[in-house]
């Protein structure tokens, strides 16, 4: 082939990866990143979006082109050259594909093991107990697992998900127990006892959540945090991350739960240490408050009918007069 | 220059005999259009749920249909494109088409068991649609349990898993045909390694489903006792676990991706090359790859639950084994470009969807590499960047290789030609509505818009209504192309044998060709890409001088054979066989005198080696 094209080609490579670069930091595909280990996922994808853009260009281009430069001229019914192969640019282009999943694959193992994804595993092993909180089972409902649940310690949970990761430590500085239910997330604090139905969490602190599901299968996911875990019911699973950015993101679920899936959804607010604690304190008087009104409660069966009756009677507007009037139409009619 | 009157005569033949078409035919050809009109039936019903899927999701409310119904449209519409128009069309429907012709056997090794396989597919699809009268399945088409067993109608979700196991088992019964036919049935002196690379494409898809779809059928029969027997397999509240679940259908749903690629991977190594007028670049790195895919296929299907609690080391080693599918994959796309570069392009309607499958399947490439890695897929499993990722490589890749399919072997089929110009109407509806309906799917997923929502944030409603404009034009873009393919069925211009002077052995008889597909038993003469070789054009011509020669031959009981049809030689008593009074024919001992029952080396639907031309030296002989 005719040549003169070495400094095109040049200038070509480098007009290409300047886009691919510019391409690879200015997307401006992902939402803002609100947590330590965001940013991370971030370069990654950055990096992928990069050499990807490159690749597609050069697919692309060479199609374009070949359409204009390669076309059959009007009359001419001759076939193309016979090449049949060409070993050596052939190792070439199987060479390409491996080195980039090779840059790919260290990086997003680099990338994946500072977030913590390595550590449920290397921490406590894959044990056959698995927790199973699912009311009705009767593997479950034993004493032993239950005492279990109230306190897990590390080493014997289950936790599939995003662990510690290995510049923190094993203890984070905040737990949260995640439930998802048809079509709702409940968010349990058991350090403070504040049940909510929205994530608070503080910056800063590392938060690790432990997620479990009562019905079916949901996933627990913060575009924002860039994590997702699957809730699933009859296992525990772990998210751990420590949130960076003050605002307030949806927390969304991804997995097909049935009809109202698509509403299955709330907030996580990211809030300042102080801002945290003072959430924190305020759910704990209402919560108190609660209690205070569940104890006054009365319990029904320790009380007579009557006495049972008397404040549905009242609420209904049924005074001794009434009834007096029932007396005397009942006596009417015989 | 191609002689027409054949093709015409051959034409009348089918005309009076349409019929065939609807009833129990074991010819290939006949099974093989059976498959792909059926499908193609199935991937307009689908593609109608789309559109009502798109038309939801035009606004963030769920106001167009109830949240139950919108569930199982994404799910029916899901099962109807892979199960109904994809796997059928491509394996079915092209490999019965073009299998036989190409390895130049006049049938598939099992005829009756080939149209028992495809009579399966009616009544799954119309037992599939009727599910709609009682709740139709609504939980996916991954249907996981515990919701599977717990949403909606039972009724639904037990149609669908009969009618899935209904289609897994005809595809599994295609595919032990496709097996034993390309490996048993080709002619003398075509090796493995002078295949139509659509050959080793079939063979490794027939590996990919003999292998994955009987684990299919085991999930989905034990979902079933979960759902109607009350057995806890699945489900936690009996101490079932969910998860085995997802290993065991994703062991056959990843796998059914490559089902669903590589037959197309072997349409586009036939059309691009015959239309580029250049062989094939790296014949042999094409064909292996097919098989690395076929392998590597099977090992990565937990990258489909990166986030469902797979263990940690589990989730780096199908991250790993995923990206190296990146490899074969590569390989196949630049040997491609590679045999473009520097062709003489006859840009018709099969070449531009050719290319535009090229152009289209490696952005969903590109985004595969991106959602194995595990970190990000973490973020963007379960959203709208999987469903752009998707889509783009199955109607990017896949439906755009089976419409440049359907444009490069309609004349072959029908004997008609398609008009070009609605060709590139199509193409260019297809192209516009594709990308406008499937792109902004990826921005949507990356920000924050999971999958199979009804509802949605109205933050993104502008780019749903982008995407729903899109999913209207391809809609429309599919009427361009159903009236060209009906109006030049019945009136377009009569085909010649070979309008693209292509190579491989379909081409080498008439259009359509006749029952037993080849007047003269074909041989092998050049390789099927040899473009641009002096001698191909030469020996083209040779052959073609033979089969003139030869049409007036008449079978061993008296009936020309160009007017054969199947019956005359697999009904009745009569087996061309037992009359034929030729020496060799004796020599031909079968392993079972039943034609329809025997296969392999001698079976009767195989080829015989012509003395004169044989490739393989030991079938010639010099005197």
């Amino acid at each position: 082939m005719k040549i003169p094209s070495n400094i095109t080609t040049l200038i070509a490579g480098i007009v290409l990866t300047l886009v691919s670069l510019w391409v690879g930091k200015n997307h401006g595909l992902l939402p803002v990143a609100a947590s330590e280990e965001a940013a991370l996922v971030d370069g990654l994808f950055n990096t992928m979006m990069t050499i990807s853009t490159g690749l597609f260009f050069i697919v692309e281009g060479v199609l374009v082109y070949s359409i204009f430069r390669f076309r059959r001229r009007p009359g001419d019914n001759t076939d193309g050259p016979p090449t049949h192969g060409n070993v050596p640019l052939e190792i070439l282009w199987t060479a390409i594909p491996a080195v980039i999943i090779l840059i790919i694959g260290v990086y997003s193992f680099e990338v994946y093991n500072s977030m913590g994804g390595l550590d449920p595993m290397a921490a406590h092993g894959h044990s056959m107990q698995q927790a199973r909180k699912m009311p009705g089972s009767a593997i479950a409902a034993t004493l032993d697992e239950n005492t279990q649940q109230a306190a897990p310690t590390p080493t014997e949970q289950i936790a599939d998900g995003v662990g510690a990761s290995p510049d923190k430590s094993a203890n984070p500085n905040l737990e949260v127990n995640v439930t998802g239910l048809q079509f709702a997330w409940i968010f349990a604090y058991p350090d403070s006892g504040v049940t909510s139905g929205e994530l608070h969490v503080p910056t800063g602190r590392e938060v690790k959540l432990n997620i479990s599901a009562n019905d079916v299968i949901h996933a627990f996911w913060v575009p924002e945090f860039r994590l997702k875990q699957d809730a699933i019911p009859g296992r525990t699973t772990e998210l751990r991350f420590t949130p960076k950015t003050v605002g307030t993101y949806p927390v969304i679920c991804a997995e097909l739960c049935g009809s109202y899936h698509g509403g299955m959804k709330t907030q996580v607010i990211v809030q300042t240490p102080e801002e945290f604690d003072a959430w924190v304190q305020s759910q704990q008087e209402v919560a108190s408050a609660e209690n205070l009104d569940r104890a006054l409660a009365i319990n029904p069966q320790a009380m007579s009918t009557g006495e049972f009756l008397a404040p549905y009677a009242g609420e209904m507007g049924i005074t001794s007069d009434t009834l007096e009037q029932l007396h005397a139409s009942h006596h009417h009619q015989f | 220059m191609e002689p027409a009157d054949l093709a015409a005569r051959e034409h009348e033949e089918s005309g009076t005999n349409w019929r065939k078409f609807f009833g129990f035919s074991t010819d290939h050809k006949v099974i093989g259009i059976q498959y792909l009109v059926t499908s193609f039936f199935f991937y307009l019903i689908g593609g109608a749920l789309a559109s009502a899927v798109r038309t939801e999701l035009a606004t963030p409310d769920a106001d167009f249909v109830s949240p139950d119904l919108y569930n199982s449209l994404f799910t029916i519409h899901a099962t109807v494109m892979i199960f109904l128009w994809i796997v059928p069309a491509a394996t079915g429907g092209f490999g019965n088409y073009l299998i036989p012709l190409m390895i130049g056997a006049r049938d598939m090794a099992f005829p009756r068991l080939n149209a028992v396989a495809f009579w399966m597919i009616p009544p799954a699809g119309i037992l599939l649609m009727s599910s709609f009268f009682v709740g139709a399945a609504g939980s996916g088409w991954t249907s996981y349990p515990p919701l599977s067993i717990i949403n909606g109608s039972k009724a639904g979700e037990f149609i669908w898993i009969l009618s899935v196991l209904l289609l897994g088992t005809s595809s599994i019964l295609g595919a032990v045909n496709f097996f034993v036919t390309i490996l048993k049935m080709r002619i003398p002196g075509m090796g493995l390694n002078q295949m139509p690379l659509f050959c080793w494409a079939m063979l490794a898809a027939s590996a990919l489903i003999l292998i994955g779809t009987p684990v299919l059928a085991g999930a989905l029969i034990l979902l079933s006792f979960d759902l109607i027997a009350g057995t806890a397999f699945f489900n936690p509240t009996g101490g079932g676990d969910p998860v085995v679940y997802q290993h065991m259908f994703w062991f056959y749903s990843h796998p059914a991706v490559y089902i669903m690629i590589l037959p197309v991977f072997g349409m586009i190594s036939e059309i691009i090359p015959a239309h580029a007028r250049k062989p094939i670049f790296g014949y042999r790195a094409i064909a292996y790859s097919s098989l690395a895919i076929s392998f590597l296929g099977l090992i990565v299907w937990a990258h489909h639950m990166f986030t469902s609690g797979t263990p940690a080391w589990l989730r780096m080693f199908f991250m790993i084994a995923t990206m190296i599918i990146a490899v074969p994959t590569g390989i196949k796309v630049f040997s491609w470009l590679a045999t473009i570069w520097g062709g003489k392009l006859r840009l018709n309607s099969a070449m531009i969807f050719g290319m535009g499958f090229i152009s289209m399947f490696v952005v969903g490439g590109l985004s595969g590499i991106m959602v194995a890695s595990v970190p990000f897929d973490i973020h963007v499993h379960d959203t709208y960047f999987i469903v752009a990722h998707l889509h783009y490589v199955l109607f990017g890749g896949s439906v755009f290789g089976l419409y440049g399919a359907l444009y490069h072997w309609f004349p072959k089929m029908t004997g008609r030609m398609m008009n070009e110009t609605w060709g590139k109407v199509h193409f260019a509806l297809t192209f516009i509505g594709f990308n406008m309906c499937f792109l902004p799917m990826h921005k949507l997923g990356l920000e924050g818009m999971p999958r199979r929502v009804a509802m949605y944030d109205p933050k993104f409603t502008a780019l749903n209504v982008v995407c729903t404009v899109g999913s209207y034009i391809l809609a429309v873009s599919t009427i361009p192309f159903l009236v060209n393919a009906a109006w030049s069925w019945l009136r377009g211009p009569k085909a010649p044998d070979n309008p693209w002077q292509a190579l491989t052995l379909e081409w080498m008889t008439s259009s359509p060709p006749p029952v037993e597909n080849f007047y003269k038993d074909p041989v092998l003469a050049s390789g099927p890409y040899d473009y641009g070789m002096v001698n191909a054009l030469v020996i083209r011509q040779k052959m073609m001088k033979g089969k003139e020669a030869t049409t007036e031959r008449k079978t061993p009981s008296g009936i020309p054979l160009n007017q054969l049809k199947a019956s005359d030689l697999l009904g009745g008593s009569s087996s061309i066989v037992q009359s034929a009074s030729d020496a060799e024919v004796e020599a031909q001992t079968l392993q079972d005198e039943d034609p329809m029952l025997s296969g392999g080396p001698n079976s009767v639907l195989r080829a015989k080696p012509d003395p004169e031309e044989a490739v393989n030296p030991d079938d010639r002989q010099d005197s």
